[in-house]
């Protein structure tokens, strides 16, 4: 049986199952996520929000899925076919791709490789993609504007997440996603963003604190997520990019858009908040059996990402839009600086402070 | 391995498919979109020779940020292809002779690699040993022997940089800016003035 799985019909078999396996659950926790969204949006404006498909609305979202699969794609008459097909199609499976590195739980990563952050973050930066082609590709003028937009805002907000992610590093020593949560093992005083070094590490928690907002803001910016949702925003451009489409390539749109939240909301609890670590000491592990190790901590990391979903959702539902010099103006001028500085503390921080050369 | 076999070779017609439609496509978005796609398998290639590190730098800078601003810039542009094509058969001589210099040192240098380099990657391609991750050897090697070299580069970059942002920048008077700090340090004792007025005469400006 061992020789199987490692030969390279196994092997290909052993992941494609692992892929699909984490396909299904992002998939099935996206359904429900969406419609949690709606409610805790619905419940800060006193509304009900969904309540008819199903109890309390669970299947709202099933319901939405088959709506959209069911209807006709429209493709307008100037548009360029291939291409307008093909951006939905780009956001989707990047949106998905990306999730290969994440590790969801102990031993529990499709793909535990060396670069996984650079990979994540090679992976959200082509995000952009999808948005450009799908707006310009529907030959309209504010599907296109709106993909203007996201080009620039994207690309300003990749510079800001790099450098938080550059101070992440730097504290933990290492590229790998894995090794990146093991390094946070012992409590949520050994989590990054509290300086990741235990108590001796606390001072740093002064530059963490303040990096784990920026990548918040900046992952609500990267999602194209209000108050930054300017490449959509449906009071100035309709729904920018998305204005032409319909039925299935808008369903991929908008799953790949959820599944690009979900996947910031684990990112950000991997990178500061241990991802599948717990909270508290954790030596009772040792005597569990590694699969129930193994839910254990994915316990605590599907919590995480509830709880940054749950923060997405109601910066939705309270904050403003920006104007569109105002977001470029918070990306280059305030972002960009402050994040510099902190790569420069961190880095001076590993080098003089206790615990240096570790 | 005959995963890799296959990866490779995929990756390879890929790369070599889209590298051709880039020229012939004719339509000025697509050439950057097949760009994008020669970039990205390009980058496919670097992780099959175990380079992992230079393919996500390859994806992120170019892919990612590079190439954003080509495609940015090619759909603002209407670029007429009619007009770019009258003037082809008058450089063609030009162009066929640079093709065939290039042409000629691509020979030389994939000859040379091939007598020299067979000995040397025989034991397969030059991965780091598992001691030390891609990473590492790549920033051992750049921050140590190359440091003043790579700082150099730097600071071309920043040059360069500057230099843009000098030719670009416009100073012109009479703009409205918003001051974030002025209006932070609003307070409602500069922002209202309380006004009584009398039935009939409105406020006075």
């Amino acid at each position: 049986m061992e020789s199987f799985w490692t030969s390279p019909a196994g092997w290909t078999l052993l992941t494609v199952g692992q892929i699909l396996a984490v396909l299904i659950w992002i998939l099935l926790s996206l359904a429900f996520l969406l419609l949690a969204d709606r409610k805790i949006w619905a419940g800060v404006q006193l509304r009900k929000g969904p309540n008819v498909v199903g109890p309390f609305g669970t299947l709202q979202s099933f319901a939405d899925f088959f709506k959209f699969v069911l209807k006709e794609i429209v493709i307008p008459a100037g548009a360029d076919k291939t291409v307008f097909i093909l951006a939905p199609l780009v956001s989707f499976t990047l949106a998905f791709a990306a999730w290969a590195v994440m590790p969801l739980a102990p031993g529990w990563t499709v793909a535990n490789i060396n670069v996984g952050v650079l990979y994540l973050f090679a992976i959200s930066s082509l995000g952009v993609y999808g948005i450009i082609m799908g707006g310009w590709a529907s030959n309209s003028k504010y599907p296109f504007l709106g993909s203007l937009r996201s080009a620039a805002q994207m690309v300003s907000y990749e510079v800001s997440i790099g450098f938080v992610i550059v101070t992440v590093i730097l504290l933990t020593g290492t590229l790998n996603l894995s090794q990146i949560v093991a390094h946070q093992a012992g409590g949520f005083w050994h989590w990054n963003v509290l300086g990741g070094g235990g108590l001796a590490g606390l001072p740093m928690a002064l530059v963490m604190i303040p990096m784990s907002v920026i990548f918040f803001i900046s992952a609500l910016a990267e999602t194209n997520r209000p108050p930054f949702d300017l490449p959509e925003a449906e009071s100035e451009l309709v729904a920018g990019y998305q204005v032409e489409y319909s039925s299935t390539p808008y369903l991929l749109f908008m799953i790949g858009e959820y599944a690009n939240i979900v996947l910031m909301c684990g990112l950000i609890s991997v990178l500061f908040f241990g991802g599948w670590q717990a909270p508290f000491p954790t030596p009772f592990l040792a005597h569990w059996a590694p699969t129930a190790a193994s839910f254990f901590g994915f316990f605590w990391f599907f919590s995480k990402i509830i709880f940054f979903f749950f923060m997405f959702a109601m910066v939705k539902a309270i904050v403003p839009r920006y104007r569109y010099d105002q977001l470029m103006r918070l990306g280059w001028k305030i972002f960009l600086p402050t994040s510099l500085v902190a790569v420069v503390l961190v880095a001076a921080w590993r080098v003089f402070g206790p615990g240096a050369g570790a | 391995m005959p995963l890799q076999a296959i990866a490779f070779y995929v990756l390879a017609a890929v790369t070599v498919f889209a590298a051709v439609a880039v020229v012939f496509a004719r339509n000025p978005v697509h050439s950057v979109l097949f760009l994008i796609t020669t970039f990205f398998s390009a980058a496919g290639l670097f992780v099959l020779m175990g380079a992992e590190f230079l393919a996500m730098m390859l994806v992120v800078v170019y892919v990612g940020a590079v190439a954003v601003l080509f495609l940015f810039v090619v759909m603002m542009l209407d670029v007429d292809f009619a007009s770019l094509r009258q003037g082809f058969a008058r450089y063609l001589p030009l162009g066929a002779l640079v093709a065939a210099v290039l042409t000629v040192e691509m020979v030389i240098v994939a000859a040379d690699v091939a007598h020299l380099g067979a000995a040397a990657s025989s034991t397969g391609p030059a991965t780091p040993s598992a001691v030390m991750t891609n990473v590492e050897a790549i920033g051992a090697v750049l921050y140590t022997d190359y440091v003043y070299v790579f700082q150099a580069a730097g600071l071309v970059l920043l040059v360069a940089m500057i230099g843009a942002i000098v030719l670009t920048l416009k100073h012109r008077p009479g703009v409205k800016r918003q001051s974030v700090a002025a209006q932070m340090a609003r307070t409602p004792k500069a922002g209202v003035r309380m006004v009584t007025i009398n039935s009939g005469e409105g406020v006075d400006a």
